[in-house]
């Protein structure tokens, strides 16, 4: 797979100079930028670093102000505070059409009088290129999103995984440094969707180009980008890598907002060597491995994926203040949900409190399941377990 | 397959009955041009006398031509008024005064056309302004401008404003976009709208007697002063051609607004 597109090409943009900048090489700084609509404010501050080749996730719940962020980015609003540089040129008023920047629509607005063909070549045109080379491109870009035999189809005449290629082709035609997606995939079906995420990164790589993708499915995040900035209520809430924002989430926020987790909210914190123990109110003393930041003043949280969460019928031995004490929890299974792969168990706690764990179901035939009312011992080791302050 | 209901007789009689009220006249009416008796209630057989004899009077020629030079001029103005409030309404910033405008823009929609032709006609008098052609132009336009702002913003409603962002994020300024993008999808209803301002130019009467002057009669005035003093089998072959111009421009103006609305569903699937 090494049919890499030429990079020399006239339809440029209009900041001029390479329009590669090298991979890792800083491209986007979004230094502290702000919208407000009326008296909402929709983006509240946000400063943002992007290299080049990076694929880029702007993920949050509906309202966080992500589609609003990438708006701004596209030039179809202006931040009212803050300055976008791309390649060290402050963008933030100047126009859409005067950004290096192709934006992919979540619902493709495909221009429904025009055939694919024309709709793929349309920013060409408007960039001057020569005809036979606005063929060129055309035609390798139909290629690349293998669209072939389509070429004089309108819209209409198209299914949504061929509309969504259309308008990929149509925003990548202009070989822009910067590609934004706009919910690229939210309108396919699942199938459709796993499968585009693959073909979306390996362009992304392929192309070397620099992809911000918007959108409120994490697990969509977290498969296709390298770094995810966590929006919330207008603020960059965490920007990590899709591990440490899974593995080491910042707030309890965050922690709740991607994957599934157990919280135990605690209050006392009592050092033993490498360990912590919190008293917590559903699950007695947790002990947890020291975090790597000092922990604030405050009331903590002890999260635990449930992943991590083992079942047994009596649980390992543990014994308190040694570096191999871990945190057992007995209880009943309150409720079973088979997932296929996996089986979740709710495990109600003796003291009160609930507890989820997540098991891999790894043999077919599985004699030696647990029941509902079962007693088990939810068990966990202190490394697994992320202390927040809440 | 669902089979079509049979018809009872009651649904069948109730249908034949409201037809031939709506156009059994019309009907008569184009029959008895073709009438070869100068009597306009006794059938003398078919000719077509009427139509000849119309093409000879050139009084009625005259204002035929000049109901068509004001219909197409008035509907063009319209037209580019009409668009451009549209437009500005559904597509520009919220300026001040946005509500009375299109209140305004409105009103003509459902004033009475006596009031719109006496106040026109009030208006024409103070500026001291010569009536004729000109006059019944600008009346018409400040008449039809309305239905083409309807029917031009209802049609840039229904499209989706991200078309017009993606064609200004592929390199269009506000204006080329709007030309590029906007105006193809919304041609078949500003097509539309130029055709129904035509024809309502055409068949005004009230509006263009209180604002026209002597020696330049509409064709609807014409028709009017010749009817009152009796009515000449003549006047039929006229209003048959008129009926035939209209019906032409209605079912052209059906058409293009089927075009319009069947082009706009894959732009928005929202």
């Amino acid at each position: 797979m090494t049919d890499e597109l030429p990079r020399t090409d006239t339809a440029t943009n209009a900041a001029g100079g390479d329009p590669y900048p090298a991979a890792g090489q800083p491209l986007l700084r979004i230094e502290g930028v702000a919208k407000t609509f009326g008296t909402f404010r929709a983006v509240d501050g946000v400063s943002l670093d992007i290299k080049a080749g990076e694929f880029f996730a702007l993920l949050g719940p509906s309202g966080c102000g992500k589609t609003t962020l990438l708006r701004m980015l596209a030039g179809f609003e202006a931040p009212d505070e803050g300055r976008i540089l791309l390649g060290g040129k402050d963008i933030a008023q100047a126009l859409p059409h005067e950004r290096p920047i192709n934006m992919m629509f979540q619902n493709y607005a495909l221009f429904p009088h025009l055939s694919v063909r024309d709709n793929i070549a349309f920013g060409l045109k408007r960039a001057g290129m020569p005809r036979a080379d606005i063929a060129t491109r055309v035609a390798e870009m139909v290629a690349l999103v293998k669209l072939e035999g389509l070429e004089k189809r309108k819209p209409d005449q198209l299914s949504g995984g061929q509309r969504q290629r259309v308008a990929l082709a149509r925003a990548l035609a202009r070989r822009p440094q910067l590609l934004l997606l706009d919910e690229p995939l939210a309108a396919l079906d699942k199938k459709l969707r796993e499968s585009t995420q693959g073909e979306l990164m390996e362009l992304q790589r392929r192309l070397g180009m620099t992809f911000i993708i918007v959108t409120h499915d994490q697990e969509e995040a977290m498969t296709m980008a390298s770094r995810i900035g966590v929006m919330k209520a207008g603020k960059l809430a965490q920007v990590a890598s899709p591990r440490e924002l899974y593995e080491a989430p910042r707030s309890r926020w965050i922690a709740e907002f991607v994957g599934d987790i157990n919280l135990f909210d605690g209050e006392s914190k009592l050092r033993d060597g490498h360990r912590l123990v919190i008293g917590t109110r559903d699950a007695g003393a947790l002990v947890v491995a020291e975090p790597r930041e000092p922990l604030g003043a405050g009331k903590l949280a002890v999260a635990i994926r449930p992943e991590k969460v083992k079942l047994s019928r009596r649980g390992p031995v543990s014994e308190a203040g040694r570096e191999t004490a871990i945190n057992r929890l007995d209880g009943v299974i309150a409720d079973i949900c088979y997932l296929g792969g996996t089986t979740t168990f709710k495990v109600k706690l003796d003291s009160g409190g609930m507890v989820q764990a997540s098991v891999v179901n790894s043999a077919r035939i599985d004699v030696d399941a647990y029941s509902l009312n079962q007693h088990v011992v939810a068990w966990f080791t202190p490394d697994d377990c992320v202390v927040l302050l809440s | 397959m669902r089979k079509i209901p049979r018809l009872s007789r009651f649904n069948v009689a109730s249908l034949a009955l409201g037809l031939a009220f709506l156009y059994l006249p019309i009907l008569i009416l184009v029959i008895y041009s073709f009438n070869a008796s100068r009597l306009v209630t006794v059938w003398g057989g078919w000719s077509l006398r009427w139509y000849q004899e119309l093409f000879n009077d050139r009084a009625m020629i005259e204002a035929a031509w000049m109901s068509l030079r004001v219909a197409v001029s008035s509907a063009t103005i319209a037209t580019l008024l009409g668009t451009l409030a549209a437009v500005a309404l559904s597509r520009g910033e919220r300026f001040r005064g946005r509500t009375l405008f299109s209140g305004m823009l409105y009103a003509p929609l459902v004033m009475p056309e006596v009031i719109t032709g006496l106040s026109l006609l009030l208006l024409f008098v103070a500026l001291n302004a010569e009536r004729g052609f000109w006059t019944v132009t600008i009346a018409h336009t400040t008449l039809t401008m309305c239905f083409v702002a309807v029917v031009v913003q209802s049609r840039l409603g229904s499209l989706d404003r991200s078309l017009e962002e993606a064609a200004m994020d592929l390199g269009c300024d506000p204006v080329r976009a709007f030309l590029s993008v906007t105006l193809p999808l919304i041609a078949p209803a500003i097509v539309a709208g130029w055709m129904l301002a035509f024809t309502l130019s055409l068949d005004d009467l009230v509006i263009a007697s209180f604002t026209t002057g002597p020696g330049s009669a509409t064709l609807p005035i014409r028709i009017y002063s010749e009817v009152r003093l009796g009515v000449k089998p003549e006047i039929n072959a006229i209003c048959t051609l008129v009926i035939a111009v209209i019906a032409v421009v209605i079912v052209i103006a059906s058409l293009a607004s089927k075009l319009s609305s069947s082009q706009g569903e894959s732009a928005a699937p929202l």
